[in-house]
């Protein structure tokens, strides 16, 4: 006979920290995850990349070669390759194993401030202070991009690929979702600067965070704002927001070092809980991990 | 032969001509008898064989000599007259030619003559020595010479020998022997009998060990490569057991070389010293065993196969590279002496070097520390002036060492230190709301590093940026004339003092003179001259050219202006100018930014803060994202682009649109605030019919508002559609303007003039006219004050369609003010009669507002004036009226029903 499933269990906010990382590279300017979020990027201000392990929290490789502080790390969804941005003006394609650049890619004319491979690490998509997305080709030894995306008209804050879908937010205040599929650049609004954007796990809505200390839940789609997510303070500083794995809670960083997280559906007063100047979070599907970049740095 | 008789079966190469098989049963042939062996001569003569003695053939003529007759001797005939010359009989002379030949006594071929045997003649030894001969004790005999001179010696040797080579020595130049190893320094002890040592030269050598270091040798002679002819039968390559090595003794486990690639001469040739441990004695098993010996097991020696080689060639002595040339360390070799036994793998015409190179050493580069950034801070610059104990001279010399020493403007930071606010500022765009720190981005100590890194967004639309400012100047054209004094002030305060380098734009290039007056108009601006304008205008042009340049030039210098030089440091001027007269436009525009704003203020996402685009993804990165084109055969990459007309109204279009919809027009306002003062009475008199038409009209506009372009040209053409309607309407509005006038005091038009004007086309565009007005002012009243124009200046009003909005309605106000500046040019007149046909409207356009820049000092026509004569250009391209609206076209019954009510109205 079959016992039936234990009911699933609702979802819950992290309870307590599992682990601190004392990363030792001067501030840390973006904390990622990989695809199976066993292991964790940190981009350092002083040049280098670091890669952890989450599990053991042991550092296993530096990745050197920017020169300047790396602001942005994404790795490739078979874990062989890592691509990285920074102040430099360069994008930087890298080998995991070894830790050699693969490819240096310069063309920005400022500093890059977000990067991301797509689903299949064939492009790499990088938004820049410069007002554009280039769009590398992984596969050729071209050094000029596919594409430039110039429609916007202040620096490009963030950016995030899903399947065909592409999602920058932009300083200009704008929240720009460029269909590969159809061929339609969709524009929204949001009259403040734009300092994160995501996709929820359902792909039916965005996620947009700017500087006028909210946080804007849009149906993708049509661009209605389904929620509006308040309380916390972000009013100058490129702090990240994402949604949780099951879509249940919106996580936002605020100014205060708290990390603020807002039930979904009852948009009621946010709870919040203290890390330690995190600057920086990111989710990962099983349980919520919450990456604290330590701001200041000697820290 | 023989193969063939013991297996005929098998086939078998054969090379050469096989003999006659021999038949075993056959007899031998006959011996040919001697009469049937013959002998010819080359020319093919019997030769008979005579004379056993001499063994010749027979000669002469049938074995005479000489003659048929057989020899006859040769008469000597001489007499007083004819002296017989002496005859010398040469050895020739008495030979046949066969003695010539080849097997001849004295056979003729080329040979070396005796000048160059081996022996060079001299002649003067040779006469010295015959002289000698007669001196000496048995005359003529040169005996005891010929006993001493030596073997005849090549001409090779002798050369040699004059350039002083001597016998035994080596060719070559003079070397400084260096003193040579020890190279049999411990010696090998000889036991018993023994060959003595192979180099057997290297004795003499040893004393030149000690020889001084300024002395020099000649290089030691070399015994030429031995090609000694095969005697055995081996064969090639292959040397056989030598006895001589047998007998010395190798060791029985030694390895035996068959194919010794290199004889032993050969080796000793090159100076290799083998160091070869050679033991003396007798030994092998040839020999067998003593009987004393107890060792008897090698009697039966049994040769083992891995003393021999079995491949040809087999391994390679030393580095096993195979004569490849790799990179040094590979091949790198401590001993010197080893180097020397590769020679024969060097390359043909290379040497070994004699010093080797000395190895470069790399350093590394320094490492850099971990708190050094790449960013260079120049030094704060010296502010000359407030050095106090500097002298004037080397203050001056500072300044222009260094460029630029003071800073123009102490209030103004760097290009780096600017926040977008600031940015925004210069840049003319609205703010954004909430805070726009983008430098607040990076927190901490790095914040003014980052700063540095900021840049312009250079690529502003143009259109936009333009639209900005025609923004601004259509509320300037708009106010009354008294304003156009204002703008030039405006004008005059902007250029004042800016740097002279950053004027690039030359807006009338087309014409070089008038390029050349405005360059002085800017050059006084700059200078701050007030009178600037005035001053540069050309006084020989008529009042009305003048006047209309004076429009345009200060519109051209408001467009242009300088920026603000921290911003102009970032654009450059383009290359390459394509096109002058067209820009890339998106084709979609973004909508009006203030609307998103109160949409995002009222929190009414959606609709009014989305925006779609057609956006066409680059073919290959539609590839790697596995993604189909979605717009397949469109060679577009990105936003659609439209080229247009720099200076089209199309290109204001919405954006003037959209201000007017969002803020209230300012122009509506002055229009009719300046109608009411001119036919208050006309607006009461209006019909409730009118003011439908009107509500209608509105609402066609406000359905077409969002494509700008469409919109137009359906105001021109389409709106004609309802022409009859509105053509009373119209009448009775003309015939209020005519009223109007008469009460107005204003001139009275001529008759011939009103006929003009009530072409067909003017008519339905007059129409228009109020339709597009009514769009732009919303206001009932405004429209009032536009049909308020006479109708002999309807013509003037059909103008206002094309020139947009709000100059023309403005316009035309203006222009129901004086009606005479109509009047007063018969020639736009005609100009209207000819233009009726295509595009009327644009050419009456340009008719006007040459009129109304002529006739007033309004500010507001004189851009617009080009911006239609651009459109005149742009004409042709336009689709004809019709297609927009095909179905609307008027025709021509209907305008003559038009005209001919209006007629009729004004005889009521």
């Amino acid at each position: 006979m079959a016992f039936p499933q234990p009911k699933p269990q609702a979802p819950q906010l992290p309870q307590h920290l599992l682990r601190t990382i004392d990363c030792q590279q001067g501030a840390v300017r973006a904390v990622r995850f990989n695809a199976d979020g066993n292991y964790v990027l940190s981009c350092g201000s002083d040049k280098s990349l670091k890669l952890w392990s989450v599990s053991q929290g042991t550092f296993l490789k530096t990745y050197s070669g920017h020169g300047y502080e790396v602001l942005d790390a994404d790795g490739s969804y078979d874990n062989s390759q890592i691509c990285s941005c920074s102040s430099d003006k360069s994008v930087i394609l890298w080998d995991v194993a070894t830790g050699q650049v693969t490819r240096k890619l310069r063309g920005h004319a400022g500093k890059v401030n977000c990067v991301q491979f797509n689903e299949e690490a064939t492009v790499i998509l990088s938004g820049s202070i410069d007002g554009t997305v280039r769009c590398w080709d992984t596969r050729s030894r071209r050094f000029e991009p596919i594409q430039v995306l110039d429609e916007a008209r202040d620096s490009i804050s963030s950016l995030k690929v899903a399947q065909h879908e592409l999602l920058t937010g932009s300083v200009d205040g704008r929240v720009r979702r460029y269909d590969l599929r159809m061929g339609q650049l969709h524009v929204d609004f949001v009259n403040s600067p734009i300092t994160c954007v995501c996709f929820s796990q359902d792909g039916q809505c965005t996620l947009s965070s700017s500087l006028d200390s909210t946080v804007r839940l849009l149906d993708k789609s049509t661009g209605e704002m389904l929620g509006e997510f308040t309380g916390h303070k972000m009013k100058g500083y490129k702090l990240d927001c994402c949604l949780s794995s099951k879509d249940t809670h919106v996580l936002s960083c605020s100014e205060d070092g708290f990390v603020y997280c807002w039930d979904l559906v009852e948009v009621c007063s946010p709870l919040c809980f203290k890390v330690l100047n995190t600057r920086l979070i990111n989710t990962f599907p099983g349980e919520i991990q919450l990456c604290g970049g330590v701001a200041n740095a000697n820290s | 032969n023989m193969a063939r008789d013991d297996d005929g079966d098998e086939d078998f190469v054969t090379f050469g001509t096989a003999l006659e098989p021999l038949e075993d049963g056959r007899p031998l042939r006959k011996p040919i008898p001697l009469h049937e062996q013959t002998v010819k001569d080359e020319k093919g003569r019997y030769q008979r064989f005579h004379g056993a003695f001499t063994g010749g053939f027979s000669a002469g003529y049938f074995n005479t000599v000489g003659s048929k007759e057989g020899w006859t001797p040769s008469t000597f005939v001489s007499s007083r007259q004819q002296k017989a010359d002496k005859h010398h009989a040469r050895p020739e002379d008495f030979m046949d030619e066969e003695d010539f030949g080849e097997h001849g006594i004295a056979p003729r071929q080329i040979t070396t003559s005796l000048e160059f045997s081996s022996s060079r003649r001299d002649e003067a030894a040779e006469r010295a020595k015959a002289v000698g001969a007669q001196a000496a004790l048995i005359p003529g005999d040169t005996l005891l010479e010929e006993l001493i001179s030596p073997a005849k010696s090549s001409i090779g040797v002798e050369l040699l020998r004059r350039m002083g080579w001597r016998e035994g020595q080596g060719v070559g130049p003079r070397v400084k022997r260096k003193p040579r190893r020890q190279q049999q320094a411990g010696g090998t002890k000889a036991y018993g009998c023994m060959l003595p040592p192979a180099g057997s030269e290297d004795s003499e050598d040893e004393y030149e060990e000690f020889a001084p270091d300024n002395v020099t040798f000649a290089p030691k002679d070399v015994t030429p490569v031995d090609f000694s002819p095969r005697l055995g039968v081996q064969g090639l390559g292959y040397r056989g057991l030598d006895p001589g090595l047998a007998l010395l003794g190798r060791g029985a486990d030694e390895h035996i070389d068959l194919f010794r690639p290199q004889s032993e001469s050969r080796s000793r040739l090159f100076g290799d010293a083998r160091s070869s441990v050679r033991r003396g004695g007798v030994a092998g098993q040839a020999f067998g065993v003593g009987a004393l010996e107890d060792d008897d097991e090698d009697v039966y020696h049994r040769d083992s196969m891995s003393r021999y080689d079995t491949v040809l060639g087999g391994e390679e002595p030393g580095d096993g590279l195979f004569g490849w040339t790799a990179p040094q360390q590979y091949t790198k070799k401590k001993d010197k002496s080893k180097d020397a036994s590769y020679l024969g793998k060097i390359l043909e015409g290379f040497t070994l070097a004699q010093n080797p190179p000395e190895e470069k050493v790399i350093f590394p580069p320094p490492a850099l520390p971990s708190n050094y950034r790449p960013v260079h801070r120049f030094r704060p610059q010296v502010d000359v002036s407030r050095l106090s104990g500097v002298s004037p001279a080397l203050a001056q010399a500072l300044k222009t060492s260094r460029g630029h020493m003071i800073k123009e403007d102490p209030q103004q930071e760097g290009r780096h230190q600017l926040d977008s606010g600031q940015r925004r500022t210069m840049l003319g765009e609205d703010a954004l709301k909430g805070e726009t720190h983008s430098s607040g981005f990076y927190a901490g100590s790095d914040v003014d590093i980052c700063m540095d890194h900021h840049l312009f967004r250079c690529d502003l639309r143009p259109a936009e940026n333009k639209s900005q400012v025609a923004k601004q100047d259509l509320l300037v054209g708009v106010a009354p004339p008294p304003s156009g004094l204002q703008q030039q002030q405006k004008v005059l305060a902007a250029w004042r003092g800016s740097n002279a380098s950053t004027q690039t734009f030359k807006p009338f290039e087309k014409t070089p003179s008038k390029q050349a007056r405005y360059d002085l108009y800017l050059d006084r601006l700059r200078q701050g001259d007030t009178d600037a304008l005035e001053q540069s205008l050309d006084q020989t042009m008529t009042e009305w050219e003048r006047s209309r340049e004076r429009e345009e030039f200060v519109r051209a210098s408001v467009l242009y202006r300088p920026s603000s030089s921290s911003l102009s440091s970032r654009f450059t001027s383009a290359k390459h100018k394509e096109d002058e007269d067209s820009v890339e436009v998106n084709r979609d525009e973004e909508g009006d930014v203030d609307d998103k704003q109160n949409a995002v203020k009222m929190k009414m996402f959606g609709k009014l803060t989305r925006e779609t685009f057609e956006w066409h993804p680059d073919k290959l990165l539609c590839k790697r994202f596995n993604v189909p084109d979605p717009h397949p055969g469109s060679g577009v990459v990105g936003l659609p682009k439209v080229k247009r007309d720099k200076f089209s109204v199309f290109n204001f279009l919405s954006v003037m649109e959209s201000r007017e919809m969002a803020g209230g027009s300012t122009q509506g306002v002055l229009v009719s605030e300046q109608s009411h003062g001119l036919d208050l009475q006309s607006s009461e008199k209006k019909t409730a019919g009118d003011e439908e038409e009107q509500q209608e009209e509105d609402e066609e506009q406000e359905e077409e508002e969002s494509r700008p372009s469409m919109d137009l040209f359906k105001a021109i053409f389409a709106s004609s559609s309802d022409e009859k309607s509105s053509s009373s309407s119209e009448e009775s509005n003309d015939e209020e303007d005519r009223k109007d006038k008469e009460e107005g005091k204003t001139d009275l038009q001529p008759a011939n003039l009103f006929t003009i004007t009530t072409s067909s086309v003017t008519t339905s565009s007059v129409t228009t006219s109020s339709v597009t007005t009514s769009s732009v002012t919303t206001s009932s009243v405004t429209t009032s004050s536009v049909t308020a124009s006479s109708v002999t200046t309807s013509s003037v009003t059909t103008s206002s369609v094309t020139t947009s909005s709000v100059t023309t309605s403005s316009a035309i106000t203006s222009n129901s003010h004086t009606g005479a500046g109509c009047s007063a040019h018969p020639t736009a007149c005609v100009r209207v009669r000819v233009c009726v046909c295509v595009c009327v409207c644009v050419c009456v356009c340009v008719c006007v507002v040459e009129n109304l820049s002529s006739s007033l000092l309004f500010p507001g026509a004189a851009s617009y004036q080009k911006s239609a004569q651009e459109e005149l250009e742009f004409g042709p391209k336009l689709p004809p009226p019709s297609t927009p609206a095909g179905e609307h076209r008027p025709p021509p019954s209907s305008t003559i029903i038009a005209n001919t009510s209006t007629a009729r109205l004004l005889s009521r």
